[in-house]
């Protein structure tokens, strides 16, 4: 009997060895496959087992986590003023997964990034729980909220951007929504998400970077900066050749314009009162390629990363006279992000310098150690330094003597620039117009502060009362006044 | 002894008992799992659990009680068994406590019976009493061919078994299986104990029919195949275990019947002609099994692709076994090849039944590759002990009985380990003393009792010649 008994022994080992050779197949060789398999919760499980890190505005947290009581995902994200903060944090859903700067720097939040290795290994020896870093904004508390609660319950968005360092100071977009409403994966959490998904007014739709608009009028700063630039003037208050109803280049249309007294109105007269013609007219001047260089300079088609990822504005390359012409003031193809015209305000308020704009300030570890600290950098040089200080005269002018006296803030020693926009757009311009004001506060040391505010629709405005001065320069007004007083 | 002056036959020679190394190793075998327990404490808890003390003596004690009595009882058995499976009990203690000390275990079972009872501590009872039947089995089995004389009784005993579950009040459905049945607070799975007295059943018929089914048989298409009287009563013990097993959607208990059964005709008549045609009825059974019973259609579909019959299921049944099978494969995937370390894994997330059928899932994923090889060798070592003790057994009794024995245990490793692993379809079975389970604790337990007193026997030397009588009176006469 022993013959068939060594042959079942042999038989047993390799049933045996079977198993081995699976083995190694399922641990060794497909390991990472089923790792990193979408079905496998252990990541998700992972991201939310210890205390996620926080984000901080002005040294106090605007995030929280708390312990759920869940038997998979323990901790659960929360809020503090869920909707003003909305488009600057984004959200982390333990449904949903996380965007914005949760998802950006969820490495440092989640404690998992290699920079924090130390610390996890410190943290196993001294037996502490596993711990995320902090996200250090740049963002100011105060003009935050005056600039959330001026846009109230209209439809727009709000930046706010340090000209002399490129800080984004706030951002702001309505309507909001509280990412807190959805950070857990229970019903509640899923009937929250699924009504922000159909919601028609798109509230997770950070408006303030991730939304182009016509910019209208406010755009005529930058044709001003090109026109000063290129040597097209260079007097800024000599009048300019421009026929009152210029017509536009291949075309038989004539631009007309919504204010009195253009015909032949200096370059100052004409951005105080908004004339159509002479800008139409600078921008045919200067040309298209020179025209597009000038908003490439200021950031135009090319997206931002503040870190987070803007869309590219547009100023169209392959326009011809006509499309050129009307680029030039904000209409045809120019498409632009409220970050955009932000940057451009802060490029002239800081006498030229386009500072790269950002709003991650410092990464710290748990025991706030600094990991990293962003250095403010020098992204472009738009125009030159005297120009810059001419436009910046025109500005202030729109605010004194033109139609952006709502902006001004009678505050001693504190010069106010600004430009209104009212842009039309839709199908024959039929729908209602976007309100747009820009503008920078200024004081002896230089500029602290440049806003963009856009006001897309506003119940319960009539439409002959929608204008940028009328609903977007107080709200400017406001956002500036935060930021001087804040800083003493 | 004075064997010296016996000059007419060889003396028994002091074969070496091996009683110390047995001793060393059940050392090794008891603080490996203390430490383990230890790791489980501090990962989870951050502190020594409290229970240490006592789990180290209890499982210190049990070793020793059975040490002792294989000392007394058994001096010559093999020194590997009893540490072996010391190891495994021991392990596998340790992996049901750390299971129940998982909130989210805790928390189903509280969703679905407003209650939980941890597991751990009737599963240390139960290895107490695998214990004490391992020693009863030494004491009471003095010999093990004493066990040929109950051939037929064992047949009947062994219906018996399979059949309670079917009875009526007695039998208790757990989760579409009828293997269990219920006396008082206790659930027996008696499919468990069939094992044992089946295959003592299978060797005592065997080894008396032998040579009748190798040598009385007719030649049909290259195949001997035997004479229906000697054949007959076993293939009608066989098929009905197999029918009633069907009945009772006990598949892998069925499977595994069948592969001993097949195993031991084989080493009993060494005709290679019944491993063909074991091969053959087992294709046929399988198609005829996979294309009725819906279960078995559902666990086909989760083998063949886990992740894919998630989408497409057809009905609860089946997306349960596709997501309990992908949920292991993540499991194991997530191991790696050193694992998470004991506590720190999820394999909780494969739900109901992560301690007993899929307890391999969770030394996957705590312990890795390399957790698993090693267990998969703890394993194949008993087998391994168990085929040399069926060699050296000196009866074709013993012999048979022993490589039943084991080749039903490898048979058993296979289908569990191979289904948890996706190898092959998942039947249901248990891991031997891994799983959280009493029956299949105490039935091993005695298992590796039976196998140690056949290797005593086996191993035990020659007992001395009687003294002959004519030595002390033949005398050289010298010239």
């Amino acid at each position: 009997m022993n013959k068939p008994l060594r042959r079942v022994a042999i038989f047993c080992g390799l049933l045996i060895l079977a198993l081995l050779v699976r083995d190694n197949w399922l641990q060794f060789v497909r390991a990472d496959e089923l790792n990193a398999h979408p079905k496998n919760r252990r990541v998700q499980i992972e991201r939310y087992a210890n205390e996620r890190g926080n984000i901080i505005v002005d040294g106090k947290p605007i995030t929280g986590s708390v312990d759920s009581g869940d038997e998979f995902y323990k901790f659960k994200r929360t809020y503090t003023d869920g909707p003003m903060w909305a488009p600057v944090t984004g959200y982390a859903s333990q449904a949903y997964d996380a965007n914005q700067i949760e998802k950006i720097e969820d490495g440092i939040l989640t404690g998992n990034d290699d920079r924090l290795f130390f610390d996890r290994t410190l943290a196993m020896f001294t037996g502490d729980k596993k711990k995320g870093g902090d996200v250090v904004t740049t963002l100011n508390g105060a003009a935050q909220k005056a600039a959330f609660e001026g846009l109230g319950n209209k439809t727009g968005a709000v930046v706010a951007i340090d000209p002399k360092t490129g800080k984004i100071l706030a951002m702001a977009s309505t309507p909001s929504y509280d990412p807190s409403s959805f950070a857990g994966y229970s019903g509640k959490d899923e009937k929250a998400w699924v009504a922000l998904e159909k919601d028609k007014s798109k509230p997770k739709l950070n408006r303030a970077i991730r939304e182009i608009y016509p910019p209208g009028s406010v755009f005529k700063v930058v044709t001003a900066a090109a026109a000063l630039e290129n040597g097209k003037v260079t007097d800024i208050d000599a009048k300019t050749d421009t026929p009152e109803g210029w017509k536009i280049p291949l075309s038989n249309k004539e631009m007309i314009n919504h204010a009195k007294g253009c015909a032949n109105a200096s370059l100052k007269r004409a951005l105080d009162i908004s004339c159509n013609s002479v800008f139409a007219k600078l921008g045919d001047d200067v040309g298209r390629d020179k025209m597009v260089e000038m908003a490439e300079k200021f950031g135009f088609n090319a997206e931002q990363f503040t870190p987070v990822r803007s869309s590219a504005s547009v100023y169209d390359k392959q326009a011809d006279r006509g499309g050129n012409a009307l680029s030039s003031i904000g209409q045809f193809n120019t498409a632009t992000t409220p970050l955009q015209m932000a940057m451009v305000t802060a490029a002239i308020a800081n006498d030229g310098k386009l500072m790269k704009p950002y709003m991650i300030d410092e990464l710290r570890a748990p025991n706030v150690d600094l990991l990293k600290k962003t250095e403010p950098e020098e992204m472009s040089r738009p125009v030159s330094q005297e120009n810059a200080q001419l436009l910046q005269q025109m500005m202030e002018s729109v605010v004194t003597n033109g139609t952006g006296g709502n902006a001004d803030l009678n505050m001693d020693g504190v010069k106010v620039g600004g430009k209104t926009g009212t842009a039309q757009h839709g199908d024959k311009n039929a729908k209602r117009p976007y309100a747009w004001f820009i503008s920078y506060a200024k004081t002896a040391e230089g500029s602290p502060v440049a806003v963009a505010v856009i006001v897309e629709d506003s119940a319960g405005t009539s439409r002959e009362d929608i204008s940028g001065g009328g609903l977007a320069a107080p709200i400017a007004r406001d956002v500036m006044k935060a930021v001087l007083k804040s800083r003493g | 002894m004075s064997v010296v002056t016996n000059t007419t036959t060889i003396g028994a020679i002091e074969a070496p008992s091996r009683r110390n190394t047995e001793l060393a190793l059940l050392a090794f075998a008891v603080v490996i799992p203390v430490f383990a327990y230890l790791n489980v404490g501090l990962a989870m808890d951050g502190k020594v659990p409290a229970g240490m003390l006592g789990y180290g003596l209890g499982l210190a004690l049990l070793a020793g009680v059975a040490h002792l009595v294989v000392r007394k009882w058994a001096p010559y058995s093999d020194p590997l068994l009893l540490p072996l499976a010391t190891l495994l009990n021991g392990m596998g203690l340790v992996l049901i406590w750390r299971l129940d000390q998982s909130p989210r275990l805790i928390a189903t079972s509280m969703r679905l019976y407003k209650s939980f009872s941890p597991d751990a501590p009737s599963q240390m009872m139960y290895s107490a009493i695998g214990i004490a039947m391992f020693v009863g089995v030494l004491l009471l089995l003095k010999d093990h061919r004493v066990l040929q004389r109950y051939t037929y009784i064992s047949m009947v005993v062994s219906l018996i078994l399979l059949l309670l579950p079917l009875v009526p009040g007695l039998g208790a459905d757990v989760f579409g299986a009828k293997i269990w049945i219920r006396i008082g607070g206790f659930s027996i799975q008696p499919g468990e104990f069939a094992k044992l007295v089946l295959a003592v059943f299978f060797s005592g018929y065997l080894m008396v029919k032998r040579d009748a089914l190798a040598l009385a048989s007719r030649r049909f298409m290259g195949l001997y195949l035997p004479r229906g009287r000697d054949l007959g009563p076993i293939i009608t013990i066989w098929a009905v275990s197999l029918l009633i097993l069907v009945f009772e959607n006990d598949l892998g208990t069925s499977l595994l019947f069948f592969g001993m059964f097949v195993i031991m005709l084989y080493v009993a008549t060494e005709r290679t002609s019944w491993i063909v045609m074991g091969l053959l009825m087992a294709v046929a059974g399988a198609a005829v099994v996979g294309s009725t019973a819906s279960h078995v259609k559902s666990r086909v579909a989760a083998w063949l692709d886990p992740f894919g019959c998630l989408e497409t299921a057809t009905d609860q049944n089946m997306l349960n076994a596709c997501d309990q099978m992908s949920q292991v494969l993540m499991s194991f995937g997530s191991g790696g090849i050193l694992g998470t370390g004991l506590g720190q894994g999820n394999s909780d997330l494969i739900q109901f039944a992560a301690n007993s059928d899929f307890i391999f899932a969770t030394v996957g994923e705590e312990l890795g590759l390399a957790g698993v090889m090693v267990f998969l060798l703890l394993y194949g070592l008993i087998v391994e002990r168990g085929i040399r003790t069926s060699l050296a057994a000196r009866d074709p009794f013993g012999k048979l009985l022993a490589m039943g024995l084991s080749g039903a245990f490898a048979l058993q490793i296979f289908v569990v380990a191979g289904g948890v692993m996706g190898l092959i379809p998942l039947t249901g079975m248990t891991m031997p003393f891994l799983a959280y389970g009493g029956s299949s604790v105490i039935a091993n337990w005695a298992l590796i009792g039976i196998l140690i007193r056949i290797s005593d026997t086996a191993r035990r030397p020659a007992p001395a010649p009687a003294p002959s009588p004519d030595a002390e009176m033949t005398q050289v006469v010298r010239p």
